[in-house]
């Protein structure tokens, strides 16, 4: 099937991702930052379906959603987050901190806006069925390097993660 | 069809939006929300290009940002549960001490 | 896939939105009536395997007891205990079952078929990448537990969730590492082409279903983290009554508690669809017939596949007693996770040295 009305599903999910991405700054309890962290990371999924990345919209579920948020989640039940809450939220270099971020994003636009006339505007269609293949050819190939890079890099993280959180080895 | 340079606007807001988390909140929890919605948001600039111009690069460059992040946070927790255990308390302007 | 690709496309949209609410509510239909059949078969076989005879007093041999518990589930009173956070702790069962009942659009149950010149598969979508997509989904179901142990406010729940969080984030990495051999060897991952793959006979007599050629020690692993990720016995610690009340539903009554229950019975559901597709030949079985017996056949074959496994499930839980929680763990890591892998290394060196 050809796409049906691409801008309303950008809109939408894009709506959704910065709304829930400012929830998970604003919100005082834990718990709510990350449900909202969920919402944006499934609408950026959705966003990847619309981009032809189907794999990456699966990996981005299984792996963000269904793993690094249950970890969150998991830390968050575990400890006390009761006077957590009543603190003060924010730092006390809040104001220059936001004025900071604001300049970083109005750079950020300033260039996209700038540099829009380089991006051709006509539609592109990836054959999306080959798409796992083509990723897997491409991790295995030409960045076989890298990705036995990453997986010693996980090996170390798991090293380290047991070693910090047991109380004594 | 969305042109690219409104994905690019997107990433640059949720981008944006992490380093403000990530400046001015205090539990470190958010803090680390905070960075992976800006890991988050680069992933949606590498995917947009690799569209753009057809190649596949993009989308595996995606799965070695998600490698990181998912080692970060596998670390990162490890870290805040033993602050917590030493601290009871996970307010970074009072993790102020280098002895436990 | 190409072939596929075009006769979707060629459907008009409205055709498309009507063919796929009819499908949506039959498919609805049919999976709410054999969740519920399967607590009956449940309660009926653990009774007879306890040497009891399991409900039989609401119609003919007990046949009508899911009627009477759906109405007892409808008019009990939905207790809400005062300390819990009411939006997740109503929203964690919803989420359940919308995740459990969402993920069975995805497993086809025949070929195509054409109805009125409609041609359309026997399943809600086709999608390319339709493995991942139910991993993803079930992957999302922890949240239902974890947000409903923590929302309870309660010791037993927030126990039991932590549980069956760190229980069903472990097994899925076992789970989907032991689905890794049957992809390699059919190299895709949509439902349909897999199952596609499996048709025919090898040797003349034995089909070719993937877990006679070569697949079976996956299949078992499988079966054993299909059924801590379902938190069925002997896997069942997050609900473990003797040590926690109910685990994450404690504080859950009427329908509620229902949700949770309908859930689980029917990612039991998905979980023996998914066995079936991916190592038992989906809807492939041995008989031919006329081309009204060749239409209905490939349906029939998939029931009985899954109710097969079905009937597995509830036979172990008659068998076997519980684990312990760092048994459990030492289980999956130690055991399941090593032979998963070492099925993935051995498969794809077959499979290489074969091309």
């Amino acid at each position: 099937m050809d796409p049906v009305a691409t801008p309303y599903f950008f809109y939408g999910l894009s709506a959704v991702a910065v709304l829930s991405a400012v929830g998970v700054i604003m919100r005082r309890n834990p718990v709510h930052s990350a449900i909202a962290l969920i919402f944006t990371l499934l609408s950026l999924a959705g966003l990847y379906l619309m981009l032809y990345a189907p794999f990456v919209a699966g990996v981005q579920i299984i792996l963000y959603v269904g793993g690094i948020v249950v970890l969150f989640l998991f830390v968050i039940m575990l400890i006390n987050i009761e006077r957590m809450q009543r603190e003060y939220q924010f730092n006390k270099q809040w104001l220059v901190g936001l004025l900071a971020a604001a300049a970083l994003g109005a750079l950020f636009v300033a260039v996209y806006v700038k540099g829009q006339s380089i991006f051709p505007q006509h539609a592109v269609r990836f054959p999306e069925q080959l798409n796992t293949q083509q990723v897997g050819k491409m991790l295995y190939v030409d960045y076989l390097l890298p990705f036995e890079i990453a997986s010693l890099l996980l090996l170390v993280a798991i090293v380290g993660a047991v070693v910090m959180a047991k109380k004594r080895i | 069809m969305v042109p690219i340079s409104y994905y690019l606007v997107l990433s640059a807001i949720l981008f944006s939006l992490g380093v403000v988390g990530f400046l001015i909140k205090r539990n470190l929890i958010t803090l680390f929300m905070s960075i992976e919605l800006m890991l988050n948001a680069v992933n949606l600039a590498f995917v947009a290009f690799a569209w753009q111009w057809k190649s596949l690069n993009g989308q595996v460059f995606v799965f070695f940002v998600m490698v990181v992040a998912a080692a970060e946070a596998a670390v990162g927790l490890a870290i805040i549960i033993a602050v917590f255990r030493t601290r009871e308390t996970l307010n970074v302007d009072r993790v102020n001490l280098l002895k436990l | 896939m190409l072939r596929l690709y075009v006769e979707e496309k060629m459907l008009s949209i409205t055709t498309f939105v009507i063919v796929s609410v009819i499908k949506i509510v039959i498919a609805l239909a049919v999976l709410l009536t054999a969740v519920a059949y399967t607590v009956w078969l449940e309660r009926k076989l653990v009774g007879r395997i306890q040497n009891r005879w399991g409900p039989q007093r609401v119609g003919p041999f007990g046949l009508l007891q899911p009627l009477a518990d759906g109405a007892k589930f409808i008019f009990k009173e939905d207790l809400t205990p005062p300390y819990v956070y009411k939006p997740l702790y109503i929203a964690a069962p919803i989420l359940s079952l919308v995740l459990a009942l969402t993920s069975i659009s995805l497993v086809p149950i025949g070929n195509w078929v054409t109805v009125r010149g409609v041609r359309t598969p026997l399943e809600i979508t086709d999608v390319n990448i339709g493995l991942l997509i139910i991993l993803g989904i079930t992957s999302l179901s922890v949240y239902g537990v974890a947000l409903a142990g923590w929302s309870s406010n309660s010791k037993y729940s927030l126990l039991g969730s932590l549980r069956a969080s760190a229980q069903m984030v472990s097994y899925e990495i076992a789970l989907g590492v032991s689905l890794v051999g049957v992809l390699i060897m059919s190299g895709s991952l949509n439902l349909r082409e897999i199952v596609d793959m499996q048709g025919g006979h090898m040797a003349g007599f034995i089909p070719r279903w993937n877990i006679f050629r070569g697949q079976i020690v996956a299949f078992f692993v499988y079966l054993a983290a299909a059924f801590a990720e379902t938190n069925r016995v002997p896997f069942d610690l997050p609900e473990a009554e003797t040590e926690l009340v109910a685990g994450y539903h404690t504080e859950y009554s009427s329908m509620k508690f229902a949700m949770f229950f309908m859930a689980e019975y029917a990612n039991m559901i998905t979980a023996a669809s998914i066995a079936t597709l991916l190592f038992l030949g989906g809807w492939h079985g041995p008989l031919g017939g006329p081309w009204w017996l060749q239409a209905i056949l490939p349906v029939f074959w998939f029931a009985l596949k899954v109710f097969g496994f079905i009937f597995l499930y509830i036979w172990i839980r008659g068998t076997l007693p519980r684990f312990r929680y760092d048994q459990l763990m030492a289980f999956g890591w130690k055991f399941l996770f090593p032979i998963a892998v070492a099925n993935v290394l051995v498969t794809s060196l077959i499979v290489a040295l074969q091309k």
